[in-house]
């Protein structure tokens, strides 16, 4: 696959030295279709969409995937340079550009970053990149020194033939490798053989995030540059009435008001005096049919919605029969509605002129991005140029083009000079894409402490019928269901249904740990109470039912011997483990928690023991894993957002809290090695942290939530759960 | 006019005197490095050092600061307290998406410049006002801990 180069080429851009990185270069956040150069090393050889390798040896890698923290750069890079043998040291990693075609997301037929799935998805296509090109070299290498292809060995970006000593650079192969074919199936190395995957690597994305230097979209600077920040209709669907804008005009720095049919914008010379501004506007606003909506009446809906049969997702043996016999259990459990509150709050700058429009902002979906902005504009699709950015977390929220439509909309009312419009934390809580909210109800039958029967129906949104309609078949949401669907105990009658309820106005999301929340949630929660029913331990309960999951059998057994599963603990404090096998990872969590007499919750330890398969960079999926159960255990005690009168209640981190650092426990992973293909990981300590928190607070008090946030009341004793 | 003293360099802008310095330093100075999250006070993300002590600037008004030094993310690394907190920050590997760093690497520099050896109690109060999105608190509390060691040593 021979690829423009020129869209690519690095020359205009400042190749950043990352401090304390060895020499990796960095190339983000810098144009990505600058001309080349006179004068800049050529020719290229670019065997494929991932790697550029030019005369002067230099190494570019191009990152299908965007990095949002998860440290998918240098995972990326491990793959392609273990496989290329190139010297990973020395690699330049550059953003890919926006293309479906190029750098689609095999699993979604997209470019998109989502679904913890880079890794397992680019894994085979990035590994047959590097032995490709690795191939193409050491064949220019063989017919130059007129020596067999299989004599010659390659490491450190350099091809050696051992028998006689020569040594030809990657560089000096460049105009020859360029001729070759690339091979139909190149020889990838046995994972024995690997050097660079499973090497705790340093991430080449850190150095230059603890001096300032890393630059997010929302750091983006332009000559002329304008400021802007936006207020919509705290109504979800409303609608600009009025605008008065006589106060705003006098405040020093502001320079123009927006008015569109549905939002305000103010610019001003800086972002104080375009947030001043916006708050000294009068605007009266036209609600809509939506100012009446309420939490109460979603969840009424809701609960009703799930009275009714779902669309059958999964059948095996016949659960009617058997969920007539042996001891049967019945339990419903509901999770809120939850914002994303990335760290950096959405933003996106946009300079429109009359024949194209540049975009600089952070997004999980490049080309998404670049269509929708032609969409709108009118546009040819190659007069939207998009700058992608590190990612100041994206948890999903950049999974969504809005900030980007917003902000053009805001540049078409402006006169061609370069805006970078930021949302207030205020309106990023307020009007976001939501975490729906579910309620999966569980049905089961108990016959010699095992489960017989076990009927399962998730209700909610479709999130996937709106962001993915072609995936939408048969009324089935695959997401929401995924984590029910894939159970991994032995039960020998099963049935899985989905039931969609939209909430009505409340624009739905993913959100990190998607599905896989809900349904470990609820699964591991009944499971704990089944157990009870059984009179079992929790962990010996789940222990008989793992046949057919030998690898998650296995990550159980290690983390209660790791978590001391078992030894006592003082009055009010227990210990709760949940399992899965979501996003292709088996783990297994341990949560020690105490609650006083008020109900409030203390984490004592989180103990997890994850076998991934291949974990490429062992070091990122513990903090991966750590970073996630933290952010599941915020969640699990403290996130909801709530709607009265059709708004969202809650702005800012005041009331919609987070867990801080006096409040986080010891988190302790174990990794489990494994040859196995990799799993993803992004997501799987979210999902993993909220079952094994209540079953550890149910243990500590016997009170069973079955709703998330924590009832702090019930824990006290002072209602019922 | 206005002039402040900023990683020991007079820089002279045009602002009113109730803009918070957030603003100044991002917008007006391009210093973007000290980072927008919450604008009240909540999230730690825009940490600088005035006088050393650190100061949430998405709250404080440029006029009132006067001849007082400021340190951003930008200059904390001529401190030896900043180097080391920056230098345990790469060797630990705390950061994830980073955009809560600046702040977290400002509060806890000014953290060690006080109290060379915190304990845990030390770093709770001196770090609860920094939200980390991504959860990066384990190694956060792991990393001041080798920052002090390596002071010490
Ligand atoms: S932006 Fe100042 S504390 Fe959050
Ligand atoms: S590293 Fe992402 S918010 Fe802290």
């Amino acid at each position: 696959m021979q690829r423009d180069s020129a869209s690519l080429d690095v020359t205009r851009r400042k190749l950043l030295q990352a401090a304390g990185a060895g020499s990796v270069l960095l190339a983000f956040h810098l144009p990505l279709r600058a001309a080349p150069a006179a004068g800049e090393a050529k020719p290229t050889f670019a065997p494929n969409a991932f790697i550029r390798i030019d005369e002067s040896n230099k190494v570019t890698l191009v990152m299908p995937q965007v990095e949002m923290g998860q440290g998918i750069y240098t995972s990326v890079a491990m793959i392609l340079a273990e496989e290329l043998d190139a010297d990973i040291a020395q690699v330049a990693l550059e953003h890919a550009p926006p293309s479906d075609t190029l750098y689609g997301n095999p699993t979604f037929g997209i470019q998109v970053t989502g679904n913890s799935n880079s890794v397992r998805a680019f894994w085979t296509p990035l590994r047959n990149a590097g032995a490709s090109a690795r191939a193409m070299l050491v064949q220019a290498a063989a017919q130059q020194w007129k020596v067999d292809p299989a004599s010659c060995s390659a490491a450190k970006s350099a091809v050696t033939h051992a028998a006689t000593g020569r040594v030809l650079a990657y560089g000096a192969l460049v105009r020859d490798a360029s001729k070759l074919t690339p091979p139909a199936t190149p020889q990838l190395k046995d994972p024995a053989n690997f050097t660079v995957i499973g090497q705790p690597l340093k991430r080449f994305d850190t150095p230059d995030k603890v001096n300032g230097k890393v630059v997010y979209g929302i750091d983006v600077m332009l000559p002329g540059m304008k400021f802007a920040t936006v207020a919509l209709c705290p109504v979800f669907g409303g609608k600009v009435g009025h605008v008065d804008d006589s106060a705003a005009k006098q405040i020093p720095g502001v320079q123009k008001i927006v008015v569109l049919d549905d939002m305000v914008a103010v610019t001003g010379d800086h972002m104080w005096a375009a947030k001043k501004g916006l708050d000294a506007l009068d605007i009266t606003w036209n609600e809509g049919p939506n100012g009446n909506v309420s939490s109460a009446e979603i969840w009424a809906d809701l609960r009703a919605a799930s009275q009714k049969d779902g669309v059958v997702a999964k059948a095996e043996g016949d659960v009617a029969k058997f969920l007539g016999q042996g001891d049967r259990l019945d339990e419903a459990y509901e999770l809120p509605f939850l914002a994303h509150a990335t760290m950096e709050p959405l933003n996106c700058t946009v300079q429109l002129t009359k024949d194209s429009c540049e975009i600089w902002t952070g997004t999980q979906i490049m080309s998404r991005v670049q269509g929708t902005v032609a969409q709108l504009t009118g546009l040819p699709l190659d007069k939207v140029t998009v700058h992608n950015h590190l990612i100041g977390g994206g948890f999903g929220r950049r999974l969504e083009p809005d900030m980007v439509l917003t902000a053009v909309r805001v540049a078409q009312q402006l006169d061609g000079a370069p805006v970078k419009v930021v949302w207030t934390r205020e309106q990023d809580i307020q009007h976001d894409v939501y975490r729906p909210v579910y309620r999966d109800t569980i049905s089961a039958s108990l016959a010699n402490g095992k489960i017989q029967a076990w009927k399962y129906r998730v209700t909610g949104s479709a999130v996937i019928a709106r962001w993915l309609p072609p995936a939408f078949q048969k009324g089935i949401d695959i997401d929401a269901i995924d984590g029910a669907a894939d159970i991994a105990y032995d039960i020998p009658n099963l049935q899985i249904e989905y039931v969609r309820a939209e909430p009505p106005a409340v624009p739905t999301g993913f959100w990190r740990g998607v599905g896989p929340n809900n349904n470990v949630f609820a699964t591991e929660c009944f499971i704990d109470e089944l157990a009870k029913k059984a009179g079992k331990d929790p962990v010996a309960f789940r222990r008989d039912m793992l046949g057919k999951t030998p690898r998650l059998k296995a990550a159980l057994d290690l983390a209660a011997e790791k978590s001391g599963w078992g030894q006592a603990l003082p009055a009010r404090a227990g210990r709760g483990v949940s399992i899965q096998t979501a996003f292709g990872s088996f783990i297994a969590t341990v949560v020690e928690a105490e609650v006083d007499e008020h109900g409030e919750v203390r984490l004592r330890r989180v103990t997890a023991a994850v076998d991934t398969g291949i974990a490429v960079n062992p070091d990122t999926v513990i903090a991966q894993i750590q970073g996630g159960l933290i952010f599941g255990l915020t969640a699990a005690l403290y996130g909801e957002i709530t709607i009265d009168k059709g708004r969202v209640q809650q702005s800012n981190f005041h009331d919609y809290r987070m867990l801080r650092i006096d409040e986080a426990p010891q988190i302790d992973v174990h990794l489990i090695k494994s040859g196995e293909a990799p799993g993803g990981i992004g997501e799987a300590g979210v999902t993993a942290s909220s079952a094994s928190l209540r079953n550890a607070l149910y243990a500590a008090t016997g009170v069973p939530l079955r709703r998330l946030p924590i009832d702090r009341a019930a824990l006290a004793g002072k209602k019922n759960a | 006019m206005a002039t402040l003293k900023i990683n020991g360099e007079s820089k002279v802008f045009e602002a009113t005197e109730d803009t918070p310095l957030l603003w100044v330093l991002r917008d007006v100075l391009g210093l973007t490095g000290t980072k927008f999250g919450c604008g009240i006070a909540q999230c730690g993300a825009c940490t600088v050092h005035v006088d050393g002590k650190p100061v949430r600037s998405c709250l404080l008004p440029v006029g009132g600061i006067g001849d007082r030094a400021i340190t951003t993310i930008e200059g904390i690394g001529a401190t030896p307290a900043g180097a080391s907190v920056q230098k345990a920050w790469l060797d630990l590997e705390v950061i994830q998406c980073g955009y809560c760093q600046s702040g977290q690497i400002m509060a806890a520099a000014a953290l060690l410049a006080a109290t060379p050896h915190p304990d845990d109690a030390d770093i709770d109060a001196a770090m609860a006002g920094n939200i980390c999105r991504c959860g990066t608190y384990v190694r956060i509390r792991d990393a001041i801990k080798r920052a002090a060691a390596a002071r010490a040593a």
